[in-house]
This record gives structure tokens, sequence and C-alpha cells, in this order.
């Protein structure tokens, strides 16, 4: 099998798990509301303008989601041991990097495609700015390589569910800013040539994630 | 009657100690820290609006230099021994990583004392404060994976890996400056603008940067000596445990 066919398969086996159990996507959209909910009691109402608070409360509520998600998605391979059914399989450890990654990223957008809509009302947005198409992917993308990255590396820690966030905030701070800082001026309307430094930031930090993943994770995941 | 073996004298020894490179970089750094003291104390002339108080940047910017130093150090070993697998590799990288959190720290506090006399806190939210901050954090997640890994040589490998992902944060807090709007002053102090500092403040921090790094590279030589004592007893333990089973 090609290496674009392996990832295929193991993505497409992902979406039908998800499909069937409805598992992530599902759960984390709700702890996604519930976030939202949170925020207000920690921001008090009216105190803080809406411009200000939302990208934030935006962005981490959606790192926290995808935190649950990563957590998931590489998980799951530990049940039955399906994960040395995957190292077994005759290709590189990258591949199973990169489906992982692109399973974990589906999964966050398309939870963060739900929930716009609701922080939308409960923001009072009452435009989507178009920027936000580039912005979203771009950021998500980011978090989940990483994310992705370190959900396998924490499995082998014994505080997983610890050290995957400890590990995680820190390290993905550079694309959240870049994020929360160019969806701040998306949203009050400033137009492309405020967005794009933070776009390439992103860009960046996408990239270099990528190679650093792409060179560790085989060392991370093996025996 | 028990004959007592008289113990043997080491008469091989000389009465002059003989010298290590060790000894001679040890004796290099205490006298260098005396006269980097004297200089900063003493000799440098007082900072014309901030006073005595901006004699902590004669700490504070080689220390913020010398942690990167330490955590460029840890990416490279982190790299060599995914590469190799050798262990030395990562007591390297271990070693420079503590270090690097030490000095972190050092950089953080000389900061905080620093930023109250003149910022008029002690902590601001600034972009340079904030990321240093996570480059501790992101270190002390790397000495923490270690600690919490489920064997010896696994600690080594995910270490490796979360010591080449976080350098990615170094340059962000180095360009942290030029990239916000903040109260920290722009990496003007080396090259650039000279008119910022004067020849004998240039020359106080030129040396000043000088003993730091003897003062690193002697803590790091003598801390991977104990880290690779300790792997020798981990192991020693690992086979007597093995030998008793």
């Amino acid at each position: 099998m090609s290496y674009w066919r392996s990832i295929a398969t193991i993505v497409r086996k992902d979406l039908l798990v998800e499909l069937r159990g409805k598992e992530i996507i599902l759960s984390v959209s709700f702890f996604v509301f519930l976030m939202v909910f949170i925020f207000n009691f920690a921001f008090k109402p009216g105190t803080i303008p809406l411009e200000v608070m939302t990208p934030g409360v935006l962005w981490f509520t959606f790192l926290f989601a995808g935190m649950l998600s990563f957590q998931r998605v590489v998980s799951t391979e530990q049940e039955n041991g399906c994960l040395d059914g995957l190292m077994l399989c005759p290709h590189g450890r990258d591949v199973i990097f990169v489906a992982k990654t692109i399973s974990s990223f589906l999964f966050v957008l398309v939870v963060e495609v739900i929930s716009l809509p609701f922080f939308a009302v409960v923001f009072n947005l009452s435009f989507f700015p178009v920027e936000l198409l580039l912005i979203i992917p771009l950021a998500t993308f980011g978090i989940s390589i990483i994310g992705t990255l370190l959900a396998a590396l924490s499995m082998n820690t014994r505080l997983r569910e610890v050290m995957l966030p400890i590990l995680l905030i820190p390290l993905v701070v550079p694309v959240v800013i870049a994020a929360v800082e160019s969806t701040g001026n998306a949203l009050s309307g400033e137009g492309w040539a405020s967005v794009q430094p933070w776009i390439w930031v992103m860009v960046i930090f996408d990239i270099v994630f990528l190679v650093i993943g792409l060179l560790t994770f085989e060392h991370v995941i093996e025996e | 009657m028990n004959e007592a073996k008289p113990i043997k004298a080491e008469s091989t020894r000389s009465i002059v100690p003989r010298l290590t490179w060790l000894d001679g970089l040890f004796w290099v750094t205490a006298i260098a820290i005396f006269v980097d003291l004297y200089l900063i104390f003493l000799w440098v002339p007082k900072e014309a609006i901030q006073g005595n108080v901006q004699r902590i940047f004669y700490f504070h910017l080689p220390a913020a230099w010398i942690a990167y130093l330490a955590f460029f150090l840890v990416f490279l070993f982190g790299i060599f021994h995914l590469k190799t697998r050798n262990p030395k590799w990562d007591h390297y990288a271990y070693s420079a990583a503590e270090l690097g959190v030490v000095f972190t720290s050092v950089t953080i506090v000389t900061g905080i004392i620093w930023a109250k006399p003149i910022f008029g806190v002690w902590w601001v939210w600034d972009a340079r404060l904030t990321t240093t901050a996570l480059l501790w954090l992101v270190y002390v997640g790397y000495l923490m994976v270690g600690a919490y890994a489920v064997s010896g040589d696994k600690a080594s490998r995910l270490r490796s890996a979360v010591g080449i992902l976080g350098f990615a944060v170094v340059p962000i807090n180095y360009l942290s400056v030029s990239l916000w709007d903040t109260v920290h002053i722009e990496p003007i102090v080396i090259g650039g603008d000279d008119t910022f500092l004067s020849a004998d403040m240039r020359l106080t921090l030129y040396f000043s940067l000088a003993t730091f790094t003897a003062l690193f590279v002697f803590l790091l030589v003598v801390r991977i000596m104990l880290r690779e004592s300790e792997a020798a007893v981990e192991e020693l333990d690992q086979e007597r445990e093995t030998a008793l089973s």
C-alpha cells in the first residue's frame, strides 16, 4: 500500500468508529457548551467587553476540547493491543502519526463547526468574518499535530491524564496566541492586513511541529 | 590472635595535589565570580536614571543567555540521543535541562526584583515575561516526563522528544520583544545601537557573560558526572534485583 493509501485507511477506520459510536464528537461538543457557561462565571458579564473576551474564550475552549479528543483518538489504539497491530503493519511509524493527526484534526474541526453558531448566539456576534475560514483550520491543525504527538508520549507515562495538559499547553501557546490575536482582529473587522502576520506565525508553527512530529513520533511510541 | 592487616597507605599520592582540568575550571570560575562581583558592585558606575538597581542587569541578562544556551544543548543532545540511542547523550541533555531550569529561575527572580522599583509592580503580564515563564514550564515538563515514564529507557526517549519540541518556544521568547508591544527593552544591548551602554558597562556585561558561561560549563560537567554515577547505581540495582529473583 502506498503512503497516502495507508494514511487514508487509518483515517477512514477512525471516522467509521466515530460514526458508529459517536463518542468523541458528541461528548466533546457538550463539553464545549459547558465550558462557555463556566467562563461566564469566571468573567462577570458586562465587566469585560465581549470582543475582548470572545477570542480568548473561543480558543481556550477549543484547546481543552482538543485535549480530550487527542487523548481519546490515541488511547483507543491501546485497547486490545490495536497499537501493536498498527505498528506491525508494513509501513513507517510516521504513517500512524499523520493518520492520527488528521483524525484528531477532523474531529476537533467538526466540534468547532457545531459550536460556532452557539458562540455566535452567546457572544452576540452578528456576522461571520471570512478570515476565520483560514484561522480555524490552521490553528486547529497546529494544536492537533502537537496534541497527537504528546498524547502518544504521555501514554507511556504513569500520569497520562496530567502529563498531556502539562506538556501541551505551554508548547501550543505560540499557535493559540496567534489564533486569539487574529480572531480578535477578524472579529473587530480590521481586515486581512491585521490578520496576515498571525496567519504566517501559525503556518510556520504548523510546519515546525509537523516536521518535529514526523521525526520523533517513532521514538515515542516504540516499545 | 588475629593479625590486623595494615591498611595500605596510598604512597603513590604526592603531597602536591594533582590538578585536573576540572579543578582548573573550578578555580578560574571561582576567581572570575569574585572579579565579576567587584566589577558589578564597585567598579561599574551607577546608571544615571535607574540608579543602583540597574546592577541587577549584569546578572539578569547573562542568566537569560545561559538559559538559552542550556536549552539549545538539550535540543542538540536530544537529537543525538534519538539518533544514536547512546544513553550518554541523554545524561548530557538531562543535566543541561536541569541547569536551564535553574538559570531561567534566576532570570525570572532577578527580573521580578528589578521590575518592582522600575515598573512599580513585581510582575506584568507582558509578552517577554509570560513567554519566559512558559519556557520554564516547558522544561519543568521535560524533567517531569522522565520522572513519570514507565521505564528508564522510555524516559530518556520521551524527554528527548520533549526537549526537541520545547526548543520551538525559545525563538518565540527571544523575539517576543519585537513581536508584541512590551515593557521589556529591545534586545539591542549587544551589537545594534552602542549608545545604549557606556564602554565600562559593556565591559562589565561581557565579563559577567563570560563568568556565567564558565560557571555553567563547570556545573554542567559536574552534573553530568553525577548523572552518570546515578545511572551506574541504577544499573547495579537492577542487576541485583534480577540476580535475586
